[in-house]
């Protein structure tokens, strides 16, 4: 301590707090501002709750969270898929760390650029509907992009083709960290591979589960605008059917030039996003004592 | 499944049921994660006339000619260029900034350490489009709209939590008795960052260069708001453009995606153990 000055430590921070009070810091209090305010251009007169009652009040914006909570959906299936895959991944069959490797690739890719992909392999005329028909399936080879009715479950099967890449590695991590010796033991007793999976397993699973469930939830309700612009043509397309709040806000600010209307929103995703904070931080506490214990 | 049939074969009689169950679920999954690529891969080799009547089988002749156009006949390198530019901006700065930031929270004392530390960690949870509204207008009001300063600051402040977290906890491992004999010999704690700090903490920095300049070159929601000009468009933003001019021209798109993710796939294949390890490190992005 002899040498270090009781200034020093707030010169190696200062950057850090500078940068942080810049990007997130002054946004953050500078939502809640515009949000009562009539902005045109840089500032604009106080308008009360006015931005907010014009939202609540647009069919528009309730469209928009219908999807985000519809979207939601798709966790459970990633939960399901990820552990599965994960599961079987942790019997260490030959070749299981390639199968590894190619698992994750989902994650690796771009959105934008897998979006790319899946909208031509699901064109209605796209290779996918061919398969389709080939195999006497007709009544699949829906018009996956076009279609209005089918656009947002494409989107979703996008997410959970993709993000379940995340809960495999995982998932399987967490599986390699436990204890062997109660699988040999479950194993001495006579328990087959099932009762293994399902009574010593599974239970030591709960942490990181909730911890992927928690991560999924904040990815689909704020950072699904790439799929979403990708695939709905950068409007949230066809028609409106899978306009979600971020490209809502996007919109507002970008097309509309309405920063009070987006920021009146931003305010509301902000909001939602620090409730989830809370177990967020909660799982990843436990997740963290469950490593080092 | 034809894959199940293999293994069969490949260890004889002795194979159970169930492990030809498990290679065919793992087989199954594989197919899903790859038949992307592969179309993608397979479509770009594919003249235009031949995809038509072949859209799911290996190209008959192979065509070179899409790439070509991709890279001489249109924007994508200069698309590739401003990634790459924003990419090694953003992690520099955050990369430096962290390490000042997270060396001072693991190994110095000072009020409000703590506080930091958890705020800064917190901020991973926030999502970016959150943030984008007044970033905008004071740019607008800056004129720094469409300039790569501009954007870098917002990708570094946007991937430094998850720097200072990361960096945290791995100055935190390293033996204490190393500061001290450091600290007898008479080095400052500059000295000490420099010259013994980084140096050990090599692999999690290129963890955290990995994961944080994917990040930069994966994202499309920053690109499109704070880099509308055309000369700075991202790659990322340049895919949305390109695959809207050429809506019918299936295998020169493909080709274009290629050449898009052909670094993220190299970088991945090289760096997989680091980057697998930086997601596991918590990472909420």
């Amino acid at each position: 301590m002899n040498q270090t000055s009781r200034f020093a430590p707030y010169l190696y921070v200062a950057p850090l707090v500078a940068l942080l009070l810049f990007v997130f810091g002054y946004p953050l209090i500078r939502i809640f501002e515009f949000s009562f305010k009539m902005v045109r251009g840089i500032d604009g007169p106080w308008i009360g709750l006015r931005n907010y009652e014009l939202v609540l009040n647009q069919p528009l914006f309730w469209e928009s969270v219908q999807h985000n909570l519809l979207l939601l959906l798709a966790v459970p299936f990633m939960v399901v898929w990820s552990l599965l895959i994960a599961v079987v991944l942790y019997e260490r069959l030959k070749g299981w760390k390639l199968y590894r490797v190619v698992l994750f690739l989902p994650y690796i890719l771009a959105i934008p650029i897998i979006a790319v992909i899946m909208k031509k392999l699901f064109q209605f005329n796209g290779p996918v509907n061919e398969v389709l028909r080939w195999i006497g399936l007709d009544f699949l080879a829906l018009d996956w992009i076009g279609s209005s009715d089918v656009a947002l479950w494409t989107v979703m099967m996008l997410i959970i083709w993709r993000e379940s890449a995340l809960g495999i590695i995982l998932f399987l991590a967490r599986m390699l960290s436990l204890d062997e010796s109660l699988m040999e033991a479950a194993r001495l007793e006579g328990a087959n591979w099932w009762q293994r999976v399902w009574h010593v397993i599974l239970p030591q699973m709960k942490v990181v589960m909730e911890f992927y469930i928690v991560t999924s939830i904040i990815t689909i309700l704020s950072a699904v605008f790439a799929y979403v612009y990708m695939i709905g043509g950068g409007r949230g397309g066809p028609g409106t059917s899978t306009m979600v709040v971020e490209l809502y806000i996007f919109n507002a600010l970008i097309r509309t030039s309405l920063p009070g209307i987006a920021s009146a929103v931003s305010v509301m995703l902000f909001l939602v996003s620090l409730l989830l904070i809370v177990p967020l931080f909660a799982a990843r506490r436990r997740a963290n004592e469950e490593e080092t214990a | 499944m034809r894959g199940g049939m293999a293994v069969k074969r490949q260890h004889g009689v002795r194979v159970k049921p169930d492990q030809v169950l498990k290679h065919g679920i793992l087989i199954v999954a594989t197919l899903i994660a790859l038949t992307p690529t592969l179309f993608m891969i397979l479509t770009s080799l594919k003249s235009q006339q031949e995809y038509i009547f072949n859209k799911v089988g290996f190209p008959q002749e192979l065509v070179l000619d899409h790439f070509r156009s991709v890279l001489f006949e249109s924007d994508f390198v200069a698309w590739m260029a401003n990634s790459v530019i924003l990419a090694a901006g953003a992690v520099a700065l955050s990369t430096v900034v962290s390490c000042l930031g997270a060396y001072a929270i693991a190994r110095m004392q000072f009020r409000g350490r703590g506080l930091l530390f958890s705020i800064s960690t917190s901020l991973m949870a926030i999502p970016p489009v959150v943030m984008i509204v007044p970033l905008f207008v004071l740019y607008t009001q800056l004129s720094l709209i469409s300039t790569y300063e501009g954007a870098i600051l917002i990708y570094a402040g946007l991937i430094t939590p998850f720097s200072v977290y990361l960096l945290t906890s791995f100055f935190r491992t390293l033996p204490r008795e190393l500061f001290e004999a450091a600290r007898i010999d008479g080095a400052g704690d500059l000295l000490i960052l420099i010259k013994i700090v980084i140096p050990l903490s090599l692999p999690a920095l290129l963890t955290l260069v990995v994961v944080n300049a994917l990040y930069v070159w994966n994202d499309l929601l920053i690109a499109i708001i704070f880099l509308q000009d055309d000369a700075k468009r991202t790659l990322m933003a340049g895919i949305s453009v390109f695959q809207g001019r050429y809506n019918d021209q299936i295998p020169l798109t493909m080709a274009g995606m290629v050449f898009a993710s052909a670094p993220m796939i190299i970088l991945y294949l090289a760096f997989q153990k680091h980057y697998i390890q930086g997601l596991m490190a918590g990472s909420v992005k």
